[in-house]
């Protein structure tokens, strides 16, 4: 595979020239500084398998053996997965159902079924969100924002994401004899919850950049990590010009699911913006599953963001390994009749900045 | 017409993804199938030669007929003990080219919507992967049929 070491591929001359660290006028910057820092108090995450066999399995706090979950459908395992998710953070933070002023959720299935199901059951006031992978980060900025602001004072965020439902939704059935290409993505089964409140111990959200949806042409539906890179890389620059930081800043920076194939190509990108990602940078999607798990290039999914960072990055935050940690997922915002209507792939990418 | 600014970009940006793409080797992928595809034809030769020894009056179509009847049924089979996508993820159009790629693409289907139940699930979604096989195969065959019509004043 051949990666441009830092020669000038060009792809960024035709977007808007990006600020340069001090604010221009009439030029509002992307970034958020929350005055009152609201606190990541709990995380949960539950996961099948797959993924408790990867490198990070041993981090997540559920492991389902059955993708099903005894359930009818896998859709309502997906519903299942998410509630058991909320259910443990909350329990984890010490509060009740009760004490939540907002569910924040979302997911990938057509009219955000799952989270819809799950608050059903919740009975608190509910804000769904779709932003396809990305929603995580966006539900976190969002609730940040509320609760910065001082109008919430607890809030949950949580995403999910299940193999069969997103392959029913977006591909083909199941048990389908179809060959993927290398460069495909294997959708994440599981949910992921954080508590937000503006009380209590825990690493703080100090900063989120709102991402624009950018699209480099890619219409390759399975070549999802080379769709989304550009939108990493815009919200990534974004954010490093908006507060006058680099990449040694942080001790940790994250995409959700780009996959090996997109977080090289972002590499790749950054280095164009003048910014070495080196080996703080790292995709929770190449992270999740092993390359002997035959995951092509890894993790993908609403779920993939959630369950990594609410388990082993909260962790390791928490542990003091990390101080300041950046997130950006990523999701490519089509839907399957967009792309046969001749339609390219459009994409966000929601960052998050987390200081214990 | 000149090409706007956004329109180069993503032509190069597609140039380059096409570069480090990685790509399916087409020899693997042709040996592969040949493999699959070649072992299941045998057996389906195996299948037909047994018939014939089992019943010698019948008359060859019939007999064509059984073995079809008989693949179909092992490789519907095999997809719902969920064994026939993990034969294909490897063996590619070696499997479903033959008729035993219909069989999963009908049964998959209508297993996938068995949620939605007999009538809205699998009966509506059944033909969702093979509607389009079958849309062509009766546009083009009646096609051909029109041109051998035209060329030799007959049907068959």
């Amino acid at each position: 595979m051949t990666i441009h070491k830092g020669d000038n591929c060009g792809f960024t001359q035709a977007s808007a020239p990006i600020l340069n660290g001090k604010r221009s006028i009439g030029v509002k910057k992307q970034t958020v500084f929350f005055q009152n820092p609201p606190k990541i108090i709990a995380g949960a995450s539950v996961v099948t398998d797959r993924e408790s066999k990867g490198p990070i399995g041993q981090y997540f706090d559920i492991t389902e053996h059955d993708p099903k979950m005894g359930k009818k459908c896998f859709e309502s395992a997906e519903i299942t997965m998410m509630d058991k998710a909320v259910r443990k953070a909350v329990e984890k933070s010490g509060k009740r159902i009760g004490d939540i002023d907002a569910f924040m959720a979302g997911d990938l299935l057509n009219q955000i079924t799952t989270s819809a199901y799950v608050a059903r059951g919740l009975e608190i006031p509910f804000i769904g969100l779709y932003n396809a992978c990305s929603t995580f980060t966006e539900a976190i900025a969002i609730g940040s924002m509320m609760i910065s602001s001082g109008y919430y004072e607890n809030i949950l965020c949580s995403t999910a994401s299940h193999f069969a439902t997103a392959e029913r939704q977006y591909r083909y059935p199941l048990e389908y004899g179809s060959q993927r290409p290398p460069y495909a993505q294997w959708t994440v089964t599981g949910a992921g919850c954080s508590v937000l409140s503006n009380k209590g111990e825990g690493p703080r959200v100090v900063a989120a950049t709102i991402g624009r949806v950018i699209d480099f042409g890619i219409n390759d539906l399975s070549n999802m990590g080379a769709a989304m890179a550009p939108a990493a890389m815009d919200s990534m620059t974004r954010l490093f010009k908006d507060t006058d930081t680099r990449p040694e800043d942080y001790d940790l920076i994250l995409t959700g699911d780009l996959g090996k194939l997109g977080s090289d190509i972002l590499r790749d990108l950054m280095r164009e913006q003048g910014y070495e990602l080196g080996q703080r940078y790292i995709d929770c999607g190449s992270l999740i599953y092993d390359v002997t798990q035959k995951c092509y290039q890894g993790g993908s999914g609403a779920g993939c963001s959630a369950t990594v960072f609410n388990s082993y990055i909260l962790r390791k935050i928490n542990e003091g390994e990390y101080n300041r940690v950046a997130l950006f997922a990523t999701g490519a915002l089509m839907s399957t009749q967009s792309c046969y209507q001749g339609e390219t792939m459009p994409s966000i990418s929601h960052g998050i900045v987390v200081e214990r | 017409m000149e090409k706007t600014a956004t329109q180069l970009r993503n032509e190069r940006y597609s140039k380059y993804v096409d570069a480090v793409s990685p790509q399916t080797s087409a020899v693997k992928s042709l040996l592969h199938s040949f493999v699959l595809g070649g072992i299941t034809c045998v057996i389906a030769q195996i299948v037909n030669d047994l018939f014939a020894l089992a019943m010698p009056a019948t008359e060859k179509e019939m007999i064509a007929t059984f073995t079809l009847m008989t693949m179909v049924t092992v490789a519907i089979f095999l997809t719902g003990l969920g064994v026939f996508d993990k034969l294909a993820r490897f063996g590619g159009a070696g499997l479903f080219l033959p008729i035993t790629g219909f069989a999963n693409a009908i049964s998959s289907a209508s297993m996938e919507f068995k949620a939605e139940g007999l009538i809205f699930g699998t009966s509506t979604k059944m033909f969702s992967v093979v509607g389009p096989v079958v849309v062509n195969g009766v546009v083009w065959s009646t096609l051909a049929g029109i041109i051998h019509l035209i060329i030799f004043g007959r049907i068959m």
